[in-house]
């Protein structure tokens, strides 16, 4: 799916919060993260649900699961990411 | 076809893959480095029933976990796609390959399995910890499973050694010209989507019944990475680990201390007077000796990462750590070499395999030696014994401890800044970004633990051996030529004297006397014999060590003003007086650049620090 303008993307998903990536912004980030990203399985088409966010800085870091796993990434991460909420 | 030679063991990180590896060869494990890259190859021994019906040994080859064959994202990645596709330099293709896969976690694994299969090389599927997938609610059909992957598959539990001579089995009679192996191939064309989705598809099949998602102990993180708890329980932690690395260090350091005695003591017993002599016991002895005392410490502070590794915690404390880390540019991963950094800067450096990002690695290595390791606490608690008073400025809280935590913070305080500083020049690039999967949590094997302990010291002992072996020579030579004349400080007329003679003038306006300036020399061969320098330099001469401390403390109060002994102090929280952490630098770093880069920024720091001390404590008059 194309990136939609004015989307929720996946940053600003509270903790318990369940969405499908609907769109991935990959230029945003650096190549070997975005690799990264992809091979660990966050990319379109993946559901996710934050399990955890920390404290400081926009509350990062955020621990996402995905299927049986638990995937740490930071904010800037998510920003590239749109979501649809589940 | 001729026997089975070597095997190469490969998996998706937390697959199990270095408990099945070690449930298969036992203790006997040699661990090098592969040529050119700072990536440890692990390999072992193990009797296999080949074909033919003979039983021979065949190398098992425990290869870094990766996530992917054709996209690789670290060094660790790449070692593993050389290995497995024969292109690695010196290094045989290997005959049989066996994936490790977390049962429990079969549609992320299966997407890297694909990829290894695909090459069509004899191929062994170990399904791995099936008795955890089992508690998670999952039954399997391994049969199924391999029948959708084209190669065997034995199910093993790892850690209760079932399976294994299934396993052994299935890899001795692994073969390429299996039927149906041919179809299969064709995954190999797939791209990293249609891979995930076969990957799916393929788990789908395989999984006979699913009880909900329900995954062990998923509660823990609840708690552990809790915003406000977790921090607080990290913090806990930390403060056992620290208590445990000094105190119940001591009797163990204390033991090695009296054993390098008793053979000082037996060496001046059995060889006549003399040079040969004093080679042995002021140069072989005293200097390795005062090396392997560390020994303790490390295997202590080994011991609480290795089960923070096993557990799954340590991925959680790169979680919580990361924001603060964020900060000055680097990331959760850099969290635990630096913490490895305090009892020594070695391990530490050693530690920084895992950052990926190789800024951020090089980052970590760079500021690693001004976390306080305990090589300082010697000349720390001699110096602040002499100089400053032993009073309490609030209930609990004495002066000396307090400044001896200062010394503490100023470290880490340099190492944050220095790292600010050098993401922002030298260092400059993308943020490091922090991406990891959060394993499952387990309980710690005691045999992997042991095993894994044991490969450290051993580690840390060979080094001992060998460049820190060389280094003290070395610098034994330089202090004991050329030979003083009677009454003369031996000291001061060495080599080692003349050049603290040549560096004194370079020290003087910093506050440092021409004895502290000696001191500095021998003191790169490991800091804490700075103070036995001083006490050579002082002429104190006692057998007893705690009355030399005592002398010395005296000698110091009486000679040092306090602004010369705080410069002294200063001078050792930012100087990097240590050759071993060069060496280890250096050979992290694959160079002389970075090591010398290292020297140089940490010896100005340390200038300029001790003649801000020196000058500053003139100014207020202490």
């Amino acid at each position: 799916m194309l990136w939609q303008r004015g989307a929720m993307t996946l940053d600003q998903l509270p903790c318990g919060s369940s969405a499908t990536i609907t769109a991935v912004a990959w230029d945003m980030l650096a190549p070997e993260e975005a690799l990264r990203l992809r091979v660990l399985g966050v990319d379109e088409g993946a559901k996710i649900t934050i399990a955890h966010r920390g404290i400081f800085g926009g509350r990062d870091p955020i621990a996402v699961n995905l299927g049986r796993m638990t995937i740490a990434l930071r904010r800037v991460h998510a920003a590239a990411m749109q979501v649809t909420k589940a | 076809m001729g026997p089975i030679r070597t095997i190469a063991l490969v998996g998706n990180p937390n697959a199990g893959k270095s408990a099945l590896f070690n449930a298969l060869t036992g203790a006997r494990q040699k661990i090098a480095n592969y040529p050119g890259v700072t990536v440890e190859r692990k390999a072992g021994r193990l009797q296999l029933l080949q074909s033919g019906g003979t039983s021979e040994p065949v190398e098992l080859i425990d290869l870094p976990g990766s996530y992917s064959l054709a996209d690789t994202t670290s060094p660790d990645e790449e070692v593993t796609r050389k290995f497995v596709l024969g292109e690695l330099e010196g290094e045989a293709h290997p005959d049989v390959i066996v994936v490790v896969l977390d049962a429990a976690n079969l549609e992320q694994h299966l997407v890297f399995a694909q990829e290894v299969i695909a090459l069509g090389r004899p191929t062994v599927v170990a399904l791995n910890m099936v008795d955890l997938a089992e508690r998670d609610g999952l039954v399997l059909d391994p049969e199924a499973l391999g029948h959708a992957l084209g190669v065997p598959v034995v199910p093993t539990v790892a850690v209760r050694r079932r399976g294994l001579a299934e396993l052994a089995a299935a890899m001795g009679e692994a073969r390429v010209d299996d039927p149906g192996h041919v179809d299969d191939r064709r995954i190999g064309h797939l791209t990293l989507p249609e891979r995930r989705l076969a990957a799916q598809n393929i788990a789908k099949a395989a999984i006979l019944s699913e009880s909900g998602a329900h995954r062990l102990y998923s509660g823990l993180d609840r708690a552990l990475l809790n915003p406000w708890l977790g921090p607080l329980i990290l913090f806990a932690l930390l403060f056992v680990i620290f208590q445990a690395v000094f105190a119940w260090a001591t009797p163990f350091a204390d033991a090695l201390d009296a054993g390098a005695g008793t053979l000082t003591d037996l060496a001046r017993a059995s060889m006549p007077e003399g040079i040969a002599r004093d080679f042995v016991t002021e140069g072989v002895i005293a200097g390795v000796g005062s090396v392997v005392v560390f020994l303790p410490q490390i295997v202590i502070l080994f011991f609480f990462i290795l089960v923070m590794e096993a557990s799954g915690y340590m991925a959680r404390a790169a979680f919580l750590m990361d924001r603060l880390m964020a900060g000055v540019g680097l990331s959760g991963r850099s969290f635990i070499p630096l913490l490895s950094s305090f009892a020594c800067a070695i391990p530490g450096i050693m530690a920084t395999r895992s950052i990926a990002d190789p800024k951020g690695r090089l980052t970590t290595i760079l500021i690693a030696p001004l976390m306080t390791c305990s090589a300082r606490l010697p000349v720390y608690l001699v110096i602040i014994g002499a100089v400053i008073p032993n009073i309490r400025v609030a209930p609990f809280i004495g002066l000396q401890g307090l400044v001896l935590f200062g010394l503490y913070v100023a470290g880490i305080v340099g190492a944050m800044a220095a790292a600010l500083l050098l993401r922002r020049t030298v260092m400059r690039g993308k943020a490091s970004g922090f991406i990891m999967e959060l394993p499952r949590y387990q309980w710690p094997i005691l045999k992997d633990l042991m095993i894994g302990l044991w490969q450290r010291a051993w580690v840390f002992l060979r080094r001992a051996g060998t460049i820190i072996l060389t280094a003290t020579i070395v610098l034994w030579l330089l202090l004991t030529f050329p030979r003083g004349d009677e009454g003369e400080s031996q000291v001061g007329a060495s080599f080692a004297g003349q050049i603290a003679g040549a560096m004194h003038p370079a020290f003087e306006p910093i506050g440092f006397n021409r004895e502290m300036t000696l001191a500095l020399v021998p003191a790169m061969a490991a800091r804490e014999v700075a103070v036995s320098s001083l006490a050579t330099t002082y002429a104190i001469d006692s057998e007893d060590e705690n009355r030399t401390i005592e002398a010395l403390r005296g000698r110091i109060a009486d000679l040092w003003g306090l602004p010369t002994a705080l410069a002294f102090l200063a001078w050792f929280v930012f100087a990097p007086q240590c050759i071993s952490t060069i060496a280890v630098a250096r050979r992290e770093t694959n160079g002389w650049k970075w090591p010398a880069f290292m020297v140089g920024y940490l010896f100005a720091l340390a200038y300029i620090f001790a003649g801000i001390t020196y000058w500053g404590a003139i100014a207020l008059g202490l």
